[in-house]
């Protein structure tokens, strides 16, 4: 497991989400009014929508597709919709983003 | 542990009112209050509502609990359940129960419902003789239920038929009797009335109609009654039902002011400023209520101002009622007895069992009575909520909201009926059974709360009134908007018509700061109501306000249509629908280089090129812009397209230059941010081949001029524009157009497309700014172009040229 720095704070804007490649697939940044961060791959449980183009709103982001609701703390979609959305780890030190890269795929945290 | 200071509410009555009250107090400040309740019941707060199911056998009393015993315990609230209150002291501010217990209180809730009316006839003592209020009732009811044995109700009112219906389904020989020549007097009118009679005696109902009851027969337990002409029936069990008093006994002998009720202000405050009161005990503005919809706006209300926000008010309220009896559709709202000056509009179709009644004062509506087809019955009570001017939909309006064009749920009339695997909601596969379901077990009330757990009428909307009518079925009353005002989302209290006002009133120029001041109740709002403010301060100040991207759904922010598959639509603008060869051949090489999967020619006379990734959108642009093009804000909630036909260029039947005029049309208007998407079309004589009379703005050139229709739309429902008038020249069909659209900008609600907003302000609202008021109209025209200064830049040229790059690309790629 490592952290790799991906950018900084403030190249996401805030209420936005920027995108990660990744061999596996794209992964969402997601910052907050409050400047928190939160990272989910960019994939609705619904049908696929990319969730970093949703509106973020409070530790929340809609899905621009139909307007799911996905918690951005857990990956987990508001009732009544059921489904996750994988969450990563992120951590922000003096401003510069670091994602949690597993060496092996570590599987859903999905509960 | 108590906390010293935290201040002390009881609440007398641990019913609907009470403890909704109590539930709207904790969502907005949970630690505000020491509570505790006082229920003469013995059991927790249940759902009086569905009482009647409960009797039929339809339902469990477990099933109606509200809040269960775990609920007080969660939220610290004390909790004495068979406890009657028998004093209030308002000098000590405390009160007392009938077994000696006393409360202190810093502010009291007087929630203590009503009581059912005994007629004062002899034998009302007598063992058998039952009212129907609690759930006790329906135990005693059960406990002497039996096949074949014989019960009467006094009253035909809806409490009383849906006594009668449950205890024919137990098996019982029922009899109704009533004062009134035909039941229901106080909701249906006497045609109404007679059908819902005749349904229910085909089930086996009996009726004495226009009949008094004397005495009541039997020495030990009851036996029959007597009527006054003489006449006796037999009776093994009879249920009063002969209507409610407001319990106001406990308020009035604490010297608090009654008269027919507790009466209160609009804050729900009692005489005594420390004393709340809400629900059935209340008399507010002359009123007294029966029903809990507008027991539940008095909750919200009296919620507000115990937790010292001291915003809200309660108006009163308009209501509505149903009968709560399975396969009977009925529904009433209003003044629905015509009285002098009122006109009736009457739809009667023997056949198909429908009948339906509207009543109409200066072209509003006052009141509608309708069985056997009630879909269209919220439709109504919103007119007659919103005042809406109904002159226009007259011819139609008795067919129903459907009649106007509904697409989507194959234009089912009637809910009752319905099986319950009907597929109500065709965007999301919901059918009713599942709603109905839902409404009982999850408790339910609104149609926000139903959309909430079942998703039904939460994507297009086309079903919201089949859902609002099984809610309305389910729970006997419209729950649908409370009133004209309807909050924007969960985030606020506010409505869209406040936040203009509040924007002028207090010069707010941010999201939030109109946030702050309008005490929203989430951080940073959400989805609904995020766009719905940025809307509202784009429109208030042109120029001045800076759009927020983050309050802009994606299509809006990237300026392109995302597809199922993330990737984006791009469609040119092609003014007035003119194209050349050069365009055509710069469009095809494009489309060929960026290996375009789908070229569309689309339904607004345009190309669409579909298949775009996100990082291509801004090179594609580039080239779009380089050929000539700027965006078709084929995404926006802008003007989207100028829909014409030849005209008299080429046609034979051509009367004005139709298409030249569409041009000039479209470069006027093109960049304009509007509530909802905008649609303009001009035909070049009344063939009408550009469909201007389904446009939000159409024009139809005739060979004196140019007639205006507005407020048309294809789309869900479809509905042909009104006519607004006549001009001569093409500058004025420009004014006309700038005003108009401009008066859509600055007064509809956002989301509300022209259609819906006409049929709310009235065509005649329309009409007086834009025909009649030459200088409010002039007044509308320059501040359109103002704010189409600032707003005719073209985006895409834009973004091409670098601006919010970090839209279009990755922040990082790893391995
Ligand atoms: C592209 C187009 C279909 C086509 O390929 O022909 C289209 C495509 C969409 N329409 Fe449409 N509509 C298109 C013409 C129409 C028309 C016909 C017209 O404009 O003359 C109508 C009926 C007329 C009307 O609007 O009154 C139409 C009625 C709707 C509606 C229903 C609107 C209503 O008020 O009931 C929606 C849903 C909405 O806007 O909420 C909708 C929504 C949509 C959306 C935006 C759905 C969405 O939110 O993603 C579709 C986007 C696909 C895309 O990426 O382009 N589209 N849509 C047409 C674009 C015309 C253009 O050149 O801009
Ligand atoms: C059978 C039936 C069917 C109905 N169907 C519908 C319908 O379909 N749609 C609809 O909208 N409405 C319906 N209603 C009406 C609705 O139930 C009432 O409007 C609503 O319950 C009133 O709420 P409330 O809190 O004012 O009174 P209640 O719910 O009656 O609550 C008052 C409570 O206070 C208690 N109480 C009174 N005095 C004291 C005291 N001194 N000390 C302690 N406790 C006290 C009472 O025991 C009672 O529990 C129906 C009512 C009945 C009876
Ligand atoms: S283009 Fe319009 S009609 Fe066709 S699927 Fe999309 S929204 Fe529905
Ligand atoms: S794909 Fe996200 S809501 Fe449908």
């Amino acid at each position: 497991m490592n952290w790799i720095q991906v950018g900084r704070l403030e190249d996401i804007p805030r209420q936005g989400s920027r995108v990660i490649n990744t061999s596996t697939g794209e992964i969402a940044l997601f910052r907050s009014v409050d400047d928190r961060v939160f990272a989910l791959n960019n994939r609705c449980p619904h049908k696929g929508g990319p969730l970093s183009q949703g509106i973020v709103h409070g530790t929340r982001v809609t899905c621009p597709l139909h307007s799911w609701v996905i918690d951005l703390e857990t990956g987990e979609a508001i009732a009544p919709d059921k489904g996750c959305a994988q969450r990563h780890e992120v951590r922000v030190a003096h401003g510069v983003l670091f994602l949690e890269v597993k060496d092996q795929d570590p599987g859903s945290r999905c509960k | 542990m108590m906390e010293k200071n935290k201040m002390r509410l009881v609440v007398i009555g641990n019913g609907m009112a009470g403890i909704r009250t109590v539930e709207e107090l904790l969502k907005m400040s949970a630690n505000e209050y020491d509570i505790t309740v006082f229920g003469a019941e013995p059991q927790p707060n249940y759902n009086r509502i569905l009482l009647s199911p409960v009797l039929s056998g339809e339902m469990k009393f477990q099933d109606t609990v509200l809040n269960d015993w775990s609920w007080y315990q969660e939220n610290n609230i004390t909790l004495h359940v068979g406890k009657r209150v028998s004093k209030i002291d308002r000098q000590r501010c405390q009160v007392e129960t009938e077994d000696g217990l006393i409360a202190p209180y810093d502010r009291l809730l007087i929630a203590t419902g009503s009581n059912p009316i005994m007629l004062p006839v002899p034998g009302i003592n007598l063992p058998g003789v039952l009212a129907y209020r609690s759930i006790a009732d329906v135990q005693e009811m059960l406990s002497m239920t039996g096949i074949g044995r014989r019960a009467v109700v006094i009253g035909g009112g809806l409490l009383g038929l849906e006594a009668a219906n449950g205890l024919l389904m137990r098996g019982m020989q029922v009899a109704v009797v009533h004062l009134c020549d035909w039941p229901m007097e106080r909701q249906l009118d006497k045609v109404g009335g007679g059908l819902l009679k005749e349904a229910l005696e085909k089930r086996g109902m009996k009726f004495y109609l226009a009949r008094q009851t004397e005495a009541i027969l039997g020495e030990t337990a009851v036996a029959g009654l007597r009527f006054v002409d003489g006449e006796e029936i037999a009776a093994d069990l009879i249920v009063m039902s002969a209507g409610i008093r407001p319990d106001i006994a406990l308020a009035k002998s604490a010297g608090i002011h009654c008269e027919r009720g507790i009466v209160v202000s609009d804050t729900m405050q009692t005489f005594d400023p420390k004393i709340y009161s809400v629900g059935e005990c209340v008399q507010h503005r002359g009123q007294t209520y029966g029903l809990v919809a507008p027991l539940f706006e008095q909750a919200k209300v009296a919620a507000n101002h115990l937790a010292r926000y001291g915003r809200m008010r309660y108006e009163g309220s308009s209501v509505s009622a149903k009968l709560k009896v399975t396969g009977i559709d009925l529904f009433s709202a209003g003044n629905f007895n015509a009285e002098p000056g009122d006109e009736e509009l009457l739809l009667q179709d023997s056949a198909r069992g429908v009948y339906k009644k509207l009543v109409l004062r200066d072209n509003k509506l006052r009141g509608a009575v309708m069985y056997g087809d009630t879909v269209d019955g919220p439709w109504y009570f919103q007119m007659m909520r919103d005042g809406t001017d109904i002159t226009q939909l007259r011819e139609h309006i008795l067919f129903g909201q459907m009649h106007l064009g509904d697409s989507g749920h194959g234009g089912a009339a009637s809910v009752a009926n319905m099986p319950d695997s009907t597929e109500i909601c065709g965007c999301n596969g919901v059918c009713k059974g599942t709603i109905v379901n839902a409404i009982i077990e999850k408790k339910l009330f609104t149609i926000d709360e139903v959309r909430a757990h079942t998703k039904a009428s939460a994507s297009c909307g086309s079903c919201t009134g089949l859902v609002e009518s099984i809610l309305a079925n389910t729970l006997g009353g419209d729950y649908s908007a409370k009133s004209s005002k309807k909050a924007i989302c969960a985030c606020t209290e506010s409505a869209h018509q406040d936040v203009p006002a509040a924007i002028r009133e207090l010069g707010a120029k941010t999201i939030p700061e109109l946030m702050r001041a309008l005490e929203w109740k989430t951080v940073d709002g959400c989805h609904v109501c995020r766009p719905a403010l940025n809307y509202y301060l784009m429109t208030a100040w042109p120029g001045v306000y800076q759009d927020d991207s983050r309050s802009r759904f994606i299509n809006e922010r990237v300026h392109a249509n995302i597809q199922k598959d993330g990737t984006y639509s791009v469609i040119p603008r092609i003014w007035g629908g003119v194209t050349s060869p050069a365009e055509l051949r710069a469009i095809a090489e494009i489309a060929e280089r960026h290996k375009v999967p789908t070229v569309h020619i689309t339904g607004g006379q345009r190309i669409g090129l579909y298949g775009i990734s996100k990082e291509n959108l801004p090179k594609m642009w580039a080239e779009l812009v380089e050929a000539g093009f700027v965006s078709g804000h084929a995404y926006g909630k802008s003007l989207r397209t100028v829909k014409t036909c030849v005209g008299s260029e080429w046609c034979r039947f051509g009367t004005q230059d139709s298409t030249g005029l569409g041009i000039r049309v479209e470069k006027m208007t093109w960049g304009s941010w509007t509530p909802h998407k905008f649609k303009i079309a001009v035909s070049g004589c009344p063939r009408n081949c550009a469909e201007a009379t389904i446009k939000d703005f159409g024009i139809v050139c005739v060979d004196s001029g140019y007639e205006i229709h507005v407020g048309g739309n294809g789309g869900i429902k479809v509905r042909v524009t009104d006519f607004l008038c006549k001009v001569g020249t093409e500058e004025e069909v420009l004014e006309y157009c700038g005003a108009f659209m401009q008066l859509y900008r600055e007064q509809a609600h956002y989301m509300d497309r022209t259609a819906p907003w006409i049929e709310r302000v009235g065509l005649a609202y329309v009409k007086q700014h834009i025909v009649d008021d030459a200088t409010g109209r002039a007044e509308l025209y320059v501040r359109f172009l103002e704010s189409q200064r600032h707003s005719q830049n073209d985006p895409w040229k834009e973004r091409a040229n670098g601006i919010d790059a970090h839209e279009y690309t990755a922040l990082a790629s790893i391995a």
